[in-house]
Parts: structure tokens; C-alpha cells; sequence
């Protein structure tokens, strides 16, 4: 775990346009400002942007980094931001702290060339049937799953469901095949 | 919890059919599966050497379908998810809209959610308990059960009009106000409530053979429990002190006075205990809700988002094109992306809900807890009978209908 305090507190002034930024966002940007792409606070909720290769090293600190304690991984979800936006998909991680109580959530902006993310179960193993899951609805490789297989829909399945581009009632009856 | 590097010799995956190793299929239309679940598991003589379970049976793409809805429209979607606690479902989902829409929701609209939902737990739990007993082999609990569980089905029926998929939470408050004499009603069910389960535990409490098949079998540590996302009576069957309605207060809990029950063991047996003691605290958290109702509005005064009464419609224009509008157009939700949690009688249910400005979601997710519990059967089944994995299925408490979605 990298991260002993003792190193110079150098009281730089944070570098969000937001004002007063709640104290888990001051402190990630005091250690690290180098892994956040971008911070939004709202509605009660801090969301860390970071890099998609840098997904492992983000939870893996977050989860044993004394000021935050986020041992337990909530859910992993996937979104489409629409079929013309750029980057077009992304993937949120809800960490939440057993022992501290707080919630963060961490996005990860994808291309569609690029589907790639590095895979969380060997941080928590948990992380294993809802990368299948998203893997399954949207498409996500996650690099270093053990058996990413589709999950809920079938192994034929033709397509990504969740995809905005995917029709409601899908391209023909599966039944027909 | 052995990990994957450390697997003692006799779980190792030998690829001779018929020799020493036999793998079996169990489900989909296996009962004691709760649905539609199937096992593909390897066995050695009796023992379970590994467990696969194959889910999606159910799927009927609701997470998809609600891109396609209106907000208001969603909420009886999600009745059909975990169909055991369709109140929760609605709860978790209208929060979400609510937290999205910066909405205040007046108090005694509040003290309803609270009252419905814990009366919706006990239901769950029942169902639970009773199925749970059947699969073990006690069918008599059962019957009991299901004789509790019809009073707060005809409750829910009383105040919403549906049984099991009630709709009853609205985006701003609920449906409509409690009908007349449903308190008389609802406090004589609590009153009787407690006697029940003392029914339950003289009937199985102390059942030697039900003791034998549930301790010991199918342990958890605390550290494997919050690393598989166990959450719930699970979770707190294997000694964490974690709930929802604690850690992350929501209409109003933080002024309840319960406890949470854990159990240190992380076995069956500590599962069915934390089960059965939450009923009681859940009974404890609806007399108090029961008592602290106050006549006062049930929905939050925002004519955009919330339907106009039917009498204001009668004298108000503006109610009529507001009702209009809302059925229409629907309704605007400001841009913006909320996870909204709560502890369903399950484990945390969390919903992911990002609007892009319009009358519809442009996606929401449920993060159902008997997904997260049954992603770690197969650590829990390891070692164990076969007989047992049907105690294990039973003590986490799945609904496949929240798994498939």
C-alpha cells in the first residue's frame, strides 16, 4: 500500500471548481490528483473518473487505504451514453465502507474500439458474475476474469441487449434460430 | 475459505467420467431451487466438489424495458423482481427518482413506507421460513407460515389493491392514503404476531434433526462474507453488524429504535437465527411506525411530478392538465446519475438510476442482493453433501425473479 502520510503536506489548493469538497475527495486529491480524470460531487454522491487502465491500482488502494476503508464492493454496472457520444460507454464501480459507511462510486469511460477494463476479481471476488453481467449486457472485456461467459441471456445470443443500438424486441425471435 | 491456490487435493477437478467424480444437473425445475435456478454440480461419492450455478431462466429484460418507460410507468416493473418484497422494490426505485428529483416527501407518506415495508420483510421472511423448512423436510411450518403471511397480504391488499405486486410508493409519496380501519387492523395483527413466532420456534428451533442440518453446514467467514458482497441476513449471520437502515438511513429509520441482529457462526443455522430474530425487530419497527401516525398529506405538494387527487380534478383546471401532462408527456427528471440503497428483506438492494433529461431512464440498474448472495454458492456448497446444498440454497434466500430480472 503505498501512501505513508509523513510525506511533505504540501498545502496545494485543490484543483476542483467545486466548492468545499467533502473530505474523501480532498484527501484522494492530496495523494493522488494524478489518477483522477474528474470529480463530480452531486446529489450526495462523489464520483471518481479514472483512467480504464488504471482501475485495479484505484480499488485495490481504495479498499485498504485507511481514510476511506472501501472493503466492500456494492455493484458494478455499465451504461451506454448513447450511440453518437464519445467515449460511448462506461463502467461504475459502488464501493462502499463496512466500518466507515460511506459510498463512493468510480467510472471508467470506455470506446467502443477499446472495450477493454482490467478485471476487479482479484481484488474482491464478488466482482466476478457482475463483470459477467456486464460483459453479457453491454460487451465490456474484462481482461483477467476467470470464465467470463454470457450470464443471464444465452450462449448464442446474438449482441449486446442493453446497448441503445440493440432493439427492444431484439433483431428476430430466438426461438426461430 | 480455502482460495483458488490452496485447494486441497480431493476438490481438484479430475477429468474421468464414472470413476471417482459424477457431474449432475440439478434444475431448473428442481423445487427446493426457488425457481428457476440450475446447479451443474461435480460430485465425489457425496460431496460437492464444485457447484456452477446457471442462471437466467427468468430473464425478461427489465432493466432494458425500463429505458422504454416513463418514470412513473417503471414502478410496476419493478414489483416483479423479487415478487417476495415487491414493496422494497418500489421503495429503492422511487428513492432513486426522488434523490434525482430533489424532492421532499411530506411525513406521514414516510411513516406509511416504513409501516408497508417492514410488514412486507416479515411476509418475505415467512415465505423464507417456511420453504426453507419444507426443503429440510418440515412441511407443517409451512402451513403456519403461509397462514401469517395471507394476514399481511390482505394488509397490503387492503391499502394498495394488489397483493403481490402492489405499486403502492408513487415518485412523491404513495399511491393513495391508508384506508379507513386499516390501523384497528394492522395493530391486531401485530398483536398476534408475536405468539406466531413463538409457534415457529417451538417448531423448529428445538427440532433436533432440523439442528443437525443446519449447523455447521455451509460456513462463511466474516472476511469471505464481505468479499463475496454477501449483504443481508447473510451477511449478518457470519457476526457483521451491517444494515442499511443503519448505515445509510433512509426515510426516516434513523428515528427507529431496533436492533440488528447478527449471529457469529456464519452457518445455516446462524442464518435461519438472524432471520427469525429480525421478524421480531421488524415487528418492533412497525407498532412504532404504527404509532407515530399523524393525519397529514401522503403526497408531496409537486403538481409537475405528483397526480392531482381525483376531487381536485373535479374543480381545478389546472389539476386536470396537470394529471393530463403527466399521463401524456410524463414528467422531466434533471440530468444526473444516483445509486440509491436499501435494505430489502434480501441484503442491500441498490438501484443505479441516470437520467439524461427527458421523461424516461436512460438506465437503470438493480443491484439485486440474491444475485451477489448466490454468486458465492459455490464457495459456501464446497465440501459439503448434497443434501445439503438444498439448505444452503434455502438459507441464502434467493428469488430468482430478482436475479434473472
Amino acid at each position: 500500500m503505498p501512501g505513508p502520510e509523513t510525506t511533505e503536506p504540501t498545502p496545494e489548493p485543490s484543483v476542483s471548481s467545486e466548492q468545499a469538497p467533502s473530505p474523501i475527495v480532498a484527501a484522494l486529491q492530496r495523494e493522488h490528483p494524478e489518477w483522477l480524470t474528474e470529480v463530480i460531487e452531486a446529489y450526495g454522491e462523489v464520483t471518481f473518473v479514472v483512467p480504464q487502465e488504471l482501475i485495479v491500482t484505484v480499488c485495490s488502494f481504495l479498499k485498504g487505504w485507511p481514510e476511506g476503508r472501501f472493503d466492500f464492493l456494492a455493484d458494478i454496472c455499465g451504461a451506454d451514453r448513447g450511440v453518437e457520444e464519445e467515449p460511448r460507454f462506461e463502467v461504475n464501480y459502488h464501493l462502499f465502507s463496512t466500518t466507515k459507511h460511506h459510498r463512493v462510486r468510480i467510472k471508467v469511460l470506455l470506446t467502443e474500439e477499446d472495450m477493454h477494463v482490467q478485471s476487479v476479481t482479484s481484488v474482491w471476488r464478488t466482482a466476478n458474475w457482475h463483470e459477467r453481467e456486464t460483459y453479457d449486457l453491454f460487451g465490456v472485456i474484462f481482461d483477467g476474469h476467470p470464465d467470463l461467459r454470457r450470464i443471464l441471456l444465452p450462449e448464442d445470443w446474438q449482441g449486446h441487449a442493453l446497448r441503445k443500438d440493440f432493439p427492444l424486441r431484439g433483431y428476430e425471435p430466438y426461438s426461430l434460430k | 475459505m480455502s482460495t483458488a491456490a490452496n485447494i486441497p487435493p480431493q476438490f481438484e477437478i479430475v477429468d474421468r467420467p464414472l470413476d471417482t467424480q459424477m457431474t449432475i444437473s440439478m434444475g431448473p425445475q428442481h423445487p427446493s431451487t426457488h425457481g428457476v435456478l440450475r446447479l451443474e454440480l461435480v460430485l465425489d461419492g457425496e460431496m460437492v466438489v464444485k457447484t456452477t450455478p446457471d442462471i437466467g431462466y427468468l430473464h425478461t429484460g427489465m432493466e432494458k424495458l425500463f429505458e422504454y418507460k416513463k418514470y412513473q410507468q417503471g414502478i410496476v416493473i419493478t414489483d416483479r423482481m423479487d415478487y417476495l418484497n415487491p414493496l422494497g422494490n418500489n421503495l429503492a426505485y422511487v428513492m432513486a427518482a426522488e434523490k434525482l428529483l430533489s424532492m421532499e416527501i411530506p411525513e406521514r407518506a414516510q411513516v406509511i413506507r416504513v409501516l408497508m415495508c417492514e410488514l412486507q420483510r416479515i411476509a418475505s421472511h415467512l415465505v423464507w421460513l417456511g420453504t426453507h423448512a419444507l426443503d429440510i423436510g418440515a412441511m407443517t411450518v409451512f402451513f403456519y407460515c403461509f397462514r401469517e403471511r395471507e394476514k399481511i397480504l390482505n394488509l397490503i391488499e387492503a391499502a394498495s389493491g394488489g397483493r403481490l405486486t402492489p405499486s403502492y410508493f408513487r415518485i412523491g409519496g404513495l399511491m393513495m392514503d391508508l384506508p379507513a380501519g386499516f390501523e384497528n387492523r394492522c395493530k391486531q395483527f401485530l398483536d398476534d404476531f408475536l405468539k406466531a413466532v413463538g409457534e415457529f420456534h417451538t417448531l423448529l428451533s428445538g427440532n433436533k434433526i432440523f439442528q443437525k442440518r443446519t449447523q455447521g453446514i455451509g460456513r462463511i467467514s466474516a472476511e469471505a462474507a464481505i468479499d463475496w458482497g454477501l449483504s443481508g441476513p447473510c451477511l449478518r449471520g457470519s457476526g457483521v453488524d451491517l444494515d442499511v437502515r443503519r448505515a445509510n438511513p433512509y426515510s426516516g429509520y434513523e428515528n427507529y429504535d431496533f436492533e440488528v441482529p447478527t449471529e457469529p457462526d456464519g452457518d445455516v443455522w446462524a442464518r435461519y437465527m438472524v432471520r427469525m430474530r429480525e421478524m421480531k425487530e421488524s415487528h418492533k419497527i412497525a407498532t412504532q411506525a404504527l404509532s407515530r401516525l399523524k393525519p397529514g398529506p401522503v403526497k408531496a405538494d409537486d403538481p409537475k411530478v405528483v397526480l392531482p387527487d381525483r376531487e381536485a380534478m373535479k374543480k381545478h383546471m389546472d389539476a386536470l392538465i396537470h394529471h393530463f401532462l403527466i399521463i401524456a408527456e410524463g414528467f422531466n427528471v434533471p440530468a444526473g446519475e444516483v445509486y440509491h440503497p436499501i435494505e430489502a428483506s434480501k441484503g442491500e438492494l441498490g438501484v443505479y438510476m441516470k437520467s439524461d433529461g427527458g421523461p424516461k431512464p436512460s438506465r437503470v440498474h438493480f443491484r439485486g442482493p440474491s444475485f451477489v448472495n448466490l454468486s458465492a454458492l459455490p464457495d459456501l456448497a464446497r465440501g459439503e453433501m448434497v443434501a445439503d446444498v438444498v439448505a444452503i440454497i434455502g438459507s441464502l434466500d434467493i428469488v430468482l425473479g430478482e436475479i434473472d430480472r
